[in-house]
């Protein structure tokens, strides 16, 4: 394959052939706007908010499905191009509804950066809105198709990652809109639950049950870890409000990338949950007692020193876990070999 | 996994044996979905019409526990009809010959009967393995969990090593681990009878590295696996269980028999973060932080080694699991002092030749696949590349063995035990979550002709009984189960299935045989 020279806003730039605007723009560090494009979706090029400017031609081609051309000359932000964008934003808006304020997504949407960036605000056109149920038959994601502003993201993650193939768009014009089947529900509809949908739509048409009002975008802190449940070994970020895990997304790396399942992603309830054991308990006529680390401590030495003092080492076996961290299956090897004095220890691998 | 994730994608043919991936390794399913998108060829080997076994090209629904007849008759078919690799298998195996003759008496014929698959459909899928460019196969319990697992395994292998679909990108044996961090549990030495990186602990050299290195001796002799431990628990020469992270009570063959092992101890310490079925008959619980509260590492199924990182408090007075055990050692007498997770891991690094290369620095951007042996080693995406482990690759000759317990007349069903999509081992984490509220009970899955000749009807409760114990539960009438068979989960303490279920253990691998057993159901 050979490569291409073009200029992107009058820098120049050398790709493969076969490379889109919009990625040739990426290299040079050069952000376009997109709602609809997605670099692992097939490509679209339906919500034309990538226009770009080429010297010589006519129309604005839409950059996510234009290839670079020998010498083609790109302006990604002239007047033409703003205006044409502007418009775009304009039309989108009259039929969007009036929710920022409340809106989860806020911080995080396209639709508000966008706006903001080229200024655009609401009005323009006089629209008619929507007046779509919000869907919330399940505990994880809502469907607000007010909001949606038809990108066709959530349609082809479905189908082309997940395989699914959960909603599909339904009706046409102004009445157009991504459904399940007979609009039934993701319960009635086979959806698995793994978010992927909510984690690619641009806007707040698709979000998470679990975190409403559970804190905005630039309020969470993001840690990435490894997901505790299956073998796979997702990547995910825990979303940390004031010392509390709120919600978890896929850390866009790793093994996973964007996706996870349903588990992973909507599975973190456990660990604040009120039955987490907060002391030690201590068994005493029969029954279990809140004791201190140090009482709790002192009664296993004393019992295994015993059982070890009678019997030997070779009387105590020790479980280790396939839940817990490489770190500490290590030390408990220690333990029970050295400090213990077994070489009875094991765990489920076989499970 | 000899191989990585990623590569399934690329694979030409996927031959998937005893694994429900799209509901136990979800994001698995993706790459394999990804793979038939390409064109690859799909061939799944399961009794049950899983997900998976919808997607395949060819599904091959096996009768229980007879894979080897299976496997064997594919090497026959493959051998006869002159398919085999002859380059890799000269230049790279050992022991064709034992295999030849172990693998003659195999003819598709003999194995439709045993497995109940009709014979053209295993030529159809051995010359489909043996005849494109990258074959991967995938393996999960479906193909462990018996009685001759160890066997399943080395027939699996033999296939792979016949074909040549080994060593190379998109081929190889892999095994989807189940668990967040078994692998890592077993690389890190919590097995009866390895110390850290798989070296055997009656090895006197390897021994005597870790007892320099620690400070002290080491017992020589291998240890009892969980299975055995439970047994000398119950015969009274095992007298103390310390038991971290772990819920045998549910998750283990016969449960009872497990719960009369802990009972019969004298004093038994059970860590976890919540009071799970085996915690309830502790005499000391020990109360840890979850993954969320600390710092460490997991490897998971592809051997990769990655960070798990502190995002809050440890919950109450909880502690980190790797606190507890250092606080227990320095009351017991002998001092392990850590200032953090990462000095634990480099200790370990030291001794573990094939960690040696891996520092958290190393991490902080993605994780790095073992064996990595030294600081400036990229991981290993691929094993066997060049050469096995042992150097050449042995051909094992193994023979059919019928399951331990057969249904009869008195228990005329078999019951097979698995994983659902919303819920993960005993349930302690995932039914403290949202999940439960859309999964929240256990369903027995029952054939829609077992469910007439029983006269059962969707949401029928019914008694699932066994030689070792019963179990109430819903009947959900179900295409997936073929006749004969039954199946559910074993995530929920209500309806433990592990009541149920044989203690019969593979010699070899001491697993139980947790995917069949006989059983009969009453209407309650
Ligand atoms: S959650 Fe997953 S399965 Fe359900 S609609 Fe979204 S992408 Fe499809
Ligand atoms: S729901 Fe979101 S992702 Fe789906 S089409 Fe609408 S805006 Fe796009
Ligand atoms: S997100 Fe799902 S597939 Fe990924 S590691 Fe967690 S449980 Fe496994």
């Amino acid at each position: 394959m050979s490569d291409i020279t073009c200029t992107i806003n009058d820098k120049s730039v050398t790709v493969p052939r076969g490379t889109t605007i919009l990625t040739a723009a990426a290299m040079l560090g050069i952000d376009i706007p997109t709602f609809c494009h997605d670099p692992e979706l097939s490509r679209y090029g339906g919500c034309r908010i990538c226009v770009v400017e080429v010297k010589g031609w006519g129309q604005l081609p839409a950059s996510c499905v234009t290839e670079v051309r020998e010498g083609m000359e790109v302006y990604t932000e002239s007047e033409k191009v703003l205006e044409a964008r502007r418009t775009i934003l304009e039309l989108l808006l009259a039929n969007h509804p009036d929710d920022c304020l409340t809106c989860e997504k806020t911080g995080a949407c396209r639709l508000q950066e966008y706006a903001y960036r080229y200024g655009v605000r609401k009005g323009a056109f006089p629209g008619a809105c929507h007046a779509y149920p919000v869907e919330a038959d399940n505990p994880f994601i809502m469907r607000d198709m007010n909001k949606c502003i038809l990108c066709g993201k959530c349609v082809r993650v479905c189908s082309e990652v997940v395989g699914r193939s959960v909603i599909d768009f339904s009706f046409r014009g102004f009445h157009a809109k991504v459904a399940t089947p007979l609009d039934s529900g993701l319960l009635n509809a086979g959806c698995v639950f793994c978010g992927s949908c909510v984690e690619v739509c641009p806007v707040g048409a698709l979000t998470e049950k679990q975190r409403i009002g559970k804190g905005r975008p630039w309020e969470l802190d993001s840690v990435t870890t490894t997901c505790p449940y299956c073998g796979v070994g997702c990547q995910i970020n825990l979303l940390v409000k004031e010392g509390r895990v709120v919600g978890a997304n896929a850390a866009g790396h790793g093994v996973n990338g964007r996706h996870l399942c349903v588990k992973g992603r909507y599975g973190h309830g456990f660990i604040h949950h009120p039955e987490r054991l907060t002391n030690p308990l201590v068994r005493k006529n029969g029954q279990l007692h809140e004791v201190t680390w140090e009482e709790a401590i002192q009664e296993v030495v004393r019992r295994f020193g015993r059982i070890k003092q009678e019997y030997g080492g070779q009387a105590i076996g020790v479980l280790a876990s396939a839940r817990i961290t490489n770190e500490e299956n290590y030390l408990l090897n220690k333990l029970a070999r050295l400090v213990l004095g077994t070489n009875h220890i094991d765990h489920c691998a076989r499970l | 996994m000899t191989n990585s994730i990623d590569e399934i994608a690329g694979a030409d043919l996927i031959l998937a044996i005893g694994t429900n991936t799209t509901e136990a390794h979800p994001v698995i399913s993706l790459r394999i979905r990804r793979a038939i998108q390409r064109g690859a060829v799909l061939v799944v080997v399961d009794p049950r019409k899983t997900e998976l076994a919808e997607l395949a090209h060819i599904h091959l629904q096996i009768k229980p526990g007879s894979d080897i007849a299976l496997l064997n008759s594919m090497a026959k078919v493959i051998l006869d009809e002159n398919l085999w690799d002859k380059e890799f298998v000269e230049s790279r195996c050992e022991g064709f010959e034992e295999l030849v003759e172990a693998v003659q008496g195999y003819t598709p014929e003999l194995a439709e009967e045993l497995t109940g698959i009709p014979a053209d459909s295993i030529r159809q899928a051995a010359r489909a393995y043996a005849t494109v460019g990258k074959a991967t196969l995938l393996y999960t319990m479906g193909l462990t969990q018996h009685v001759c697992g160890t066997d399943n395994v080395l027939a699996a292998a033999n296939l792979a090593l016949l074909c040549g679909q080994i060593g190379r990108e998109s081929t190889g044996i892999n095994p989807l681990r189940g668990q967040n961090n078994v692998q890592g549990a077993c690389d890190m030495g919590a097995l009866p009878q390895f110390l850290a990186g798989y070296q055997p602990v009656a090895d006197e050299t390897c021994r005597k590295k870790f007892s320099e290195a620690w400070g002290g001796p080491i017992p020589d002799q291998p240890g009892l696996t969980v299975g055995e431990m439970m047994q000398a628990a119950i015969r009274g020469s095992i007298k103390g269980m310390y038991i971290v992270g772990e819920n045998p009570v549910i998750s283990d063959a016969d449960a009872n028999h497990v719960e009369k092992a802990l009972n019969n101890l004298d004093f038994l310490v059970v860590q976890d973060i919540f009071l799970t079925e085996t915690a309830k008959l502790a005499d000391v619980v020990l109360p840890a932080a979850s993954f969320a509260e600390k710092d460490g590492t997991f490897t998971n199924t592809e051997r990769r080694v990655q960070r798990v990182r502190q995002a809050v408090q440890p919950i109450g007075n909880s502690k980190a699991d790797w606190q507890i055990i250092c606080a227990l050692a320095e009351a017991l007498g002998l001092p392990m002092r850590y200032q953090n997770p990462e000095e634990i891991f480099n200790e370990m690094a030291a001794l573990t030749p094939s960690y040696a290369g891996i520092r958290y620095e190393r991490l902080e951007k993605e994780g790095i696949q073992w064996p990595c042996p030294a600081a400036d080693h990229p991981g290993t995406s691929i094993l066997h590349q060049e050469k096995f482990v042992r150097g050449k690759g042995k051909f094992h000759a193994v023979a059919y063995l019928p399951p331990d317990e057969l249904p009869d007349r008195q228990f005329p069903l078999v019951l097979n035990t698995g994983r659902r999509l919303f819920h993960y081992h005993t349930g302690s984490m995932t039914l403290r979550t949202d999940l439960r509220e859309i999964c929240p009970t256990e369903q027995l899955d029952v054939s829609v002709h077992d469910a007439q000749c029983l006269g059962l009807n969707q949401g029928d409760r019914v008694k699932v009984i066994s030689r070792r114990g019963e179990v109430e539960m819903t009947v959900r009438i179900s295409e997936t189960v073929p006749r004969g068979m039954v199946f559910a989960s074993f995530h929920f303490p209500e309806a433990a299935i592990n009541k149920l279920t044989n203690h019969a253990r593979c010699p070899k691998s001491n697993i139980p045989e947790l995917k069949v057993c006989a059983v009969r159901i009453e209407k309650v």
